[in-house]
């Protein structure tokens, strides 16, 4: 009984873990879907959602709630100006060169951030710190369950927003057919910015659901290689694909910290991503329709 | 042909390339309001290229396109739109993984009233009663034809003055040509649009418009009423395919005609 309980923590545990990762690799899927440019960059922008949220909050003495929404705000303002001052240019240049300038602006954003907050790891006080909730015979942190609440309630807003909204469904169709996009009056470039824009807010998002469980320091954006993972198990391309694969590694990763010698939970998510590529190179959720060129 | 003042699209000796490949040679042509004109030509001829450069997403090198009495040439395709000119790109290139509806209300994109989009909506599932049926389904899995009323009908979604057609006709049955150029004529005649056809398709091409352009190797090398167009020789042998029985009673076949 004890030991099924004790599962069912590890799996909570793995899922919030798995959210975070879902939700940068959302943000890679959605500007993979629509540009066709991986963002190396991913967990860098997340680290700079951490960091503003920190200066808003812990600097500036924000209430947790305001400072986080203005953050979020920021960083998807970041994600814009990003895509509209620089990525922009490069749309068309072969696929090697988005991988080197979106590496490149990663290694930019940490020594920035760097210079700008320091090196040492940062937190800041949020309502889900240091609080535990009991279900039945388990104990959760408030922390871990406020990452799944808030990724699930996340998930729902954008889902509503792609399916339900113009905008969105714009979104989908200058993902899907750029020129025929154009040739209905939609401002394409424009489009392009705003899907750069919610993918960086969702990283902002997710550091800050991880912040309580996780200090903010400069290397948090090396998470990223993780959420990678989880991208090309859902099958880079599809967006509930990303989520899901995320809370795999996310899971896996924790039961094998805890049934595996010391130094097997690191290297879990380059297992899964290697035999994912082995096994089912399309991933879990391949499009069943292809995009035709 | 009327005053220059009332063409609704005047386009005067415009060049366009690809990188280093000159693709249109100096074209003029103009569409009246309500007239529905006819660029015909062989592959590669310069028909896409010429839709594509009025249609802003191609920048001549040198020439005009006016539009409504404004100069468009080299505004992006997205404000031109706008403007009131809409583009039926070649190949239908639907959103495959949008609803049939979703697809047009893409078209309406560039309208904000909702009154009137769902008119249009209606009035586009009059023209073509199969899309009502099929309105909550992908369109990538419409058949081709379906797709082709699809495209045309998301175009008119927005509302425009000008439609530009691209090969309507392609893959599809020469019934559903039959039908779908049956609608073109309606639409045009019903709404009041003008439209700029480009077919390979010559006869039913000449049959539909009222002013047809021939264009070979970037260069218009006749330009007539179709009524006119339909009786000379040259389109009969090269563009309908009639057969020219010669004094030795047997076709010509191997002639090849130099317009230069």
């Amino acid at each position: 009984m004890e030991d099924a309980a004790r599962l069912l923590q590890l799996v909570v545990n793995g899922a919030a873990a798995g959210c975070i990762y879902g939700l940068i690799a959302l943000g890679f899927v959605l500007i993979y879907k629509a540009t066709e440019m991986v963002n190396f960059a991913q967990g860098d922008i997340m680290m700079l959602g951490g960091f503003f949220a920190f200066s808003l909050i812990a600097h500036f003495g924000l209430n947790y709630w305001v400072g986080a929404l203005l953050a979020i705000a920021a960083t998807a303002a970041f994600g814009f100006a990003l895509d509209a001052v620089v990525l922009r240019r490069v749309i068309g240049q072969p696929q090697f060169a988005v991988v080197m300038l979106t590496l490149g602006l990663g290694f930019m954003f940490r020594a920035a951030a760097g210079i700008t907050w320091g090196y040492d790891s940062v937190g800041f006080t949020t309502p889900f710190t240091n609080r535990t909730v009991h279900l039945g015979t388990m104990v959760l942190g408030e922390d871990s369950v406020s990452i799944i609440v808030g990724t699930v309630l996340l998930c729902a807003a954008l889902y509503v927003f792609f399916s339900r909204t113009r905008l969105g469904i714009a979104m989908q169709a200058a993902s899907q057919n750029q020129l025929a996009a154009y040739y209905m009056g939609i401002p394409v470039r424009t489009i392009f910015s705003l899907i750069w824009a919610i993918s960086a807010g969702v990283a902002a998002v997710a550091a800050i659901l991880l912040s309580p469980v996780s200090m903010i320091d400069v290397n948090m954006g090396f998470l990223g290689i993780k959420a990678f993972a989880a991208a090309v198990l859902g099958g880079f391309g599809s967006i509930p694909g990303a989520l899901v694969g995320g809370i795999v590694i996310g899971i896996v990763e924790q039961l094998a910290g805890y049934f595996l010698p010391a130094g097997f939970q690191e290297v879990t998510s380059n297992v899964v991503l290697l035999a994912t590529l082995i096994l089912r190179p399309q991933g879990l959720f391949a499009d069943t329709l292809r995009k035709k060129v | 042909m009327s005053e220059a003042s009332e063409a609704l699209l005047r386009v005067t000796n415009i060049e366009t390339f690809y990188g280093p490949i000159q693709a249109i040679r100096g074209v003029t042509l103009q569409v009246d309001p309500g007239q529905i004109v006819t660029v015909l030509g062989a592959n590669g001829a310069g028909k896409t290229t010429i839709l594509r450069t009025i249609c802003g997403v191609m920048t001549p090198e040198r020439g005009h396109v006016m539009f409504d009495g404004r100069d468009i040439g080299g505004i992006s395709p997205d404000r031109v739109v706008r403007m009131g000119l809409c583009h039926v790109p070649e190949g239908r290139e639907v959103f495959p993984f949008l609803t049939v509806q979703e697809n047009l209300v893409m078209g309406a994109y560039t309208r904000h009233d909702r009154d009137g989009v769902h008119r249009d909506m209606e009035m586009c599932f009059g023209y073509f009663p199969v899309l009502r049926e099929r309105a909550g389904q992908r369109a990538g899995l419409l058949s081709g034809g379906e797709q082709q009323m699809l495209a045309i009908s998301r175009a008119l979604m927005a509302k425009p003055k000008l439609l530009l057609l691209d090969e309507p006709s392609l893959g599809l049955s020469p019934l559903l040509t039959q039908q779908i150029f049956g609608i073109i004529r309606r639409i045009n005649a019903e709404q009041g649009v003008a439209i700029l056809l480009v077919e390979q398709n010559a006869h039913i091409a000449l049959k539909t418009a009222d002013y047809g352009y021939v264009l070979e190797v970037g260069r218009v090398v006749m330009e007539d009423a179709c009524i006119h167009l339909m009786e000379k020789d040259d389109i009969k042998e090269f563009y309908l395919g009639h057969k020219e029985t010669g004094v030795r009673g047997r076709r010509r076949w191997k002639r090849k005609k130099l317009w230069r």
